[in-house]
Parts: C-alpha cells; sequence; structure tokens
C-alpha cells in the first residue's frame, strides 16, 4: 500500500504483471519466453498519457511558459485531453482541446466533465488538419501555451525518466520492450533508456492500421510523421490491423483477465510475434509490453462481443487506439 | 514468382483504381520497378530522386515496417504481401477515425472551417 501527498503525485509506478498463460510454451529444456504487462490503466486517469501530461506540464511551468491561470490548447480527442485535463484542474490552468467533429460522445463527456473546452476542426482532413487547425488557433491566441505532444521532448522524457526505469527495475532480464506508437513519445523514451543500460535489448513498434478511409489523404505529402520519432531507436516496427488488435484485446481479458483498450490488443499481438520467434530460435525472452488504457472507454463501440468480422465493421471508423 | 501488392486509396490513380496488384521481385526496390512497368509513375511516388523511399510513406512487407528490413533492399519472397500506406499522426486515431465516417461530407466539412463549441 502506498499513500501520496495528492493525485499527481501517485502518477506511474504501476505494476508489471506476469502473463503465464499468455506466454507461449517452449520445449521441454529451452529457455523460457516470457510475457510481462505493465498496467498503465493505473494512473490517475487511467491511461500511459498521464506521465507525458504531468511532464509537459511541469517542464511548462519551469521553464516560465506556463503561469497560473494560463490556458493550454492541444489537439487530441483521446487519452492524452484527458489527462491534461486532470493536470490541468488540479494545476489551476484551463484547458482548450482541438478535435474533429464526429468523435464519440463518451470523450466529449469525459473531457468536458474534467474541465475542458472543445474546439471542433473539420473531420474531413483528419489527423493532420486537427493539428493544422490547432497550429492556426495557437497563431491567433499567441497567449495559449501549445504543449504540442507530438513534437514536446517532455512527452518522451517522462518515459526516460519513470516508465523506463521501472521496467528495469522490475524485470532486469528484459530482453523486449513493445509498445504503441501514436506520438512516439513512449517507445522513444522508454527506448532510449533501455537501449542505455541493456545490451542488446529490442524495441518493438506496434502500429495500429486502420480501415482504409482513414488514410484518404489528398497527396501522400500531406502525411506527417511526428518530430519525436526518431527511428533509430527502434529495432522493429509492426503494422497491427483492427482484426488483430480485436483478437488479441478479447485474448488479453478472456485468458489473463486484463480489460485492455484495442490498442493494447494491437502491442500485444506484436509482443507475441516476438515471443514465438523466440521460442522458434530457442533464446531466452522477457517480453515487457504496454497496457495503454482499459477497455472502459471502447465499450460503445461492441467490438467486444459478436464474431471478429461484426467487430472489424463496429470499429470501422471508430477509435480504437 | 507473385508477390501481392495493398495499394492505398491515394495511389490507386496508378493501378486503375485496383486495391491490390501483383508484382514480382527479389527485393522491394526490384518489385516497385516492375510494378511500375505496368503502373507508371508509381514507383516515383514512393521513391525520391535520391533513391530512398518518401518520408510520409510506409511499406510493410508481411506487417513489417521494411525500413527496419532493409528498406529498398529488403528481401522478398514468392507469396509475401506488401502494404503501402501514407504516414498519418499517430496516437491519434481520433481524427483520422472522423475523417472516415465524415466521408460523406467530406467536402462540405472541409470547407466549413474550425468551430468553437461548449464554451
Amino acid at each position: 500500500m502506498a499513500r501520496y501527498d495528492s493525485l499527481l503525485d501517485a502518477c506511474g509506478g504501476t505494476p508489471l504483471v506476469g502473463l503465464p498463460r499468455l506466454s507461449p510454451t517452449v520445449p521441454h529444456g529451452a529457455p523460457p519466453v516470457r510475457l510481462w504487462a505493465k498496467l498503465e490503466d493505473r494512473n490517475p486517469t487511467g491511461s500511459i498519457k498521464d506521465r507525458a501530461a504531468l511532464f509537459m506540464v511541469r517542464a511548462a511551468e519551469e521553464s516560465g511558459r506556463l503561469r497560473p491561470g494560463d490556458t493550454i490548447l492541444e489537439p487530441t480527442s483521446g487519452n492524452t485531453g484527458i489527462s491534461l485535463a486532470m493536470v490541468a484542474k488540479l494545476r489551476g490552468y484551463r484547458l482548450v482541446c482541438v478535435m474533429p467533429e464526429n468523435v464519440s460522445t463518451e470523450r466529449v463527456q469525459l473531457l468536458r466533465m474534467y474541465g475542458a473546452e472543445i474546439i471542433f476542426s473539420p473531420a474531413a482532413g483528419g489527423s493532420n488538419q486537427a493539428v493544422a487547425t490547432a497550429k492556426q488557433i495557437a497563431a491567433e491566441h499567441p497567449d495559449w501555451v501549445m504543449l504540442y505532444q507530438y513534437g514536446n521532448d517532455a512527452n518522451a522524457r517522462a518515459h526516460y525518466e519513470t516508465t523506463g526505469p521501472e521496467l528495469l527495475h522490475d524485470l532486469p532480464t528484459i530482453t523486449h520492450f513493445v509498445a504503441g506508437l501514436g506520438t512516439t513519445g513512449t517507445l522513444m523514451g522508454t527506448g532510449r533508456y533501455l537501449r542505455e543500460k541493456v545490451d542488446g535489448i529490442q524495441v518493438v513498434a506496434a502500429e495500429p492500421r486502420y480501415g482504409e478511409l482513414v488514410y484518404g489523404l489528398r497527396n501522400i505529402d500531406e502525411g506527417y510523421v511526428p518530430e519525436l520519432y526518431d527511428a533509430s531507436v527502434l529495432t522493429r516496427r509492426f503494422s497491427v490491423g483492427t482484426r488483430d488488435a480485436v483478437l488479441r484485446t478479447r485474448q488479453l481479458v478472456e485468458v489473463e483477465g486484463i480489460f485492455a483498450g484495442f490498442s493494447t490488443g494491437a502491442i500485444l499481438h506484436a509482443a507475441l510475434a516476438v515471443a514465438h520467434e523466440a521460442v522458434r530460435e530457442g533464446r531466452r525472452a522477457d517480453v515487457a509490453f504496454v497496457v495503454a488504457d482499459g477497455g472502459w472507454k471502447y465499450l460503445s463501440t461492441g467490438a467486444y462481443g459478436g464474431t471478429l468480422a461484426d467487430a472489424e465493421d463496429a470499429l470501422e471508423g471508430q477509435l480504437w487506439a | 514468382m507473385a508477390i501481392e501488392v495493398r495499394i492505398p486509396t491515394i495511389l490507386r490513380s496508378y493501378t486503375g483504381g485496383a486495391k491490390v496488384v501483383e508484382g514480382t521481385g527479389d527485393t522491394l526496390g526490384d518489385l516497385l520497378t516492375d510494378l511500375d512497368a505496368r503502373h507508371a509513375g508509381l514507383k516515383a511516388r514512393l521513391v525520391t530522386d535520391a533513391g530512398a523511399l518518401h518520408r510520409f510513406v510506409n511499406v510493410y512487407v508481411n506487417d513489417e515496417d521494411v525500413r527496419f528490413l532493409g528498406a529498398l533492399d529488403a528481401k522478398l519472397n514468392d507469396g509475401d504481401s506488401v502494404t503501402i500506406l501514407p504516414a498519418v499522426a499517430g496516437g491519434a486515431f481520433g481524427f483520422a477515425a472522423a475523417a472516415a465516417i465524415a466521408q460523406h461530407g467530406a467536402a462540405a466539412a472541409a470547407a466549413r472551417g474550425a468551430s468553437v463549441a461548449a464554451r
């Protein structure tokens, strides 16, 4: 049991739990291959994003960019917005989130409940449009502070200073770290730390692959790679489709009792791939992967029940990572 | 020897609208050259003049990013599946998903601009 002075102090320090039932069976006498889940849903607002939000706000305070009563602006429809809203509330800031029209009502309700204000950007341009809109609003309100998680070093540093050391402390024999590739903060920060400390560590990215409409940009040149991304930190990068992500998300709760969101299913899919590869090659492996958030926010998608094909249809155009 | 290649929506103008095409090659570079013979202009959209993969293009062989498998030199085998996707902001699927939901009103939504709500 532990006691903290405030909710903010309770950020991080999440459990790492073994998955004896999902870990692959190895031949008799072969070195063990084990899967470990880092339960980031045990953070104050229920996702790994609390770490980045706290570090980004603190860094802005320390540099003098943020002063009491200031307004924070961030393009997000997901967990980062919820985390920032909580941190902003407790530290005395106003938060404005930019997000596309037509995000799920659960997200909008959660953000407003935590006290965030919302500016909707045209849905048609996808994430690039939301980022562009946020940049434009930032130009119109020069006094608003844009933390910009895709390019904020404090996002990656949160994981370099907390997630990475926690993993190494709890699992000194770690051979693989697997996480989702979004802003890339988790993989860049944790990956850099582990590369410095663990010889031969494999840093593996699981990237969600959505329905094709999501990629309907008008031009390749309108693509977007987060400023934080440094490919040299990764050793491999997997693209995981909706069906595999749903399958693994269900498997995780059915077999190991961990109820997670669909991005975690994508991460588990990649973790299982490297684990089974280690079994085939007769190598020892301790594969730690991130459970990014719980499944609660995705229940209304209906994708936890029915056939996989039904779930795939339900998630076409839904938030799953 | 045939390799299945999934083409993203924005590049289907080069494949006569086909979502999936087939090609051959021992490496990704060879495959793209082979495809370009039948789908002229496709390779130039994926590979820069300097001979590297375009920054905003991701190519996967059997669901693994080729940049970690040798990029254009990545070895291919019969029966491999290659997927080409444009890079979009990760961790922000909400935005991209909303784009998908809004497909029917895309043009109108694009013209509408940002609107402030819920003050």
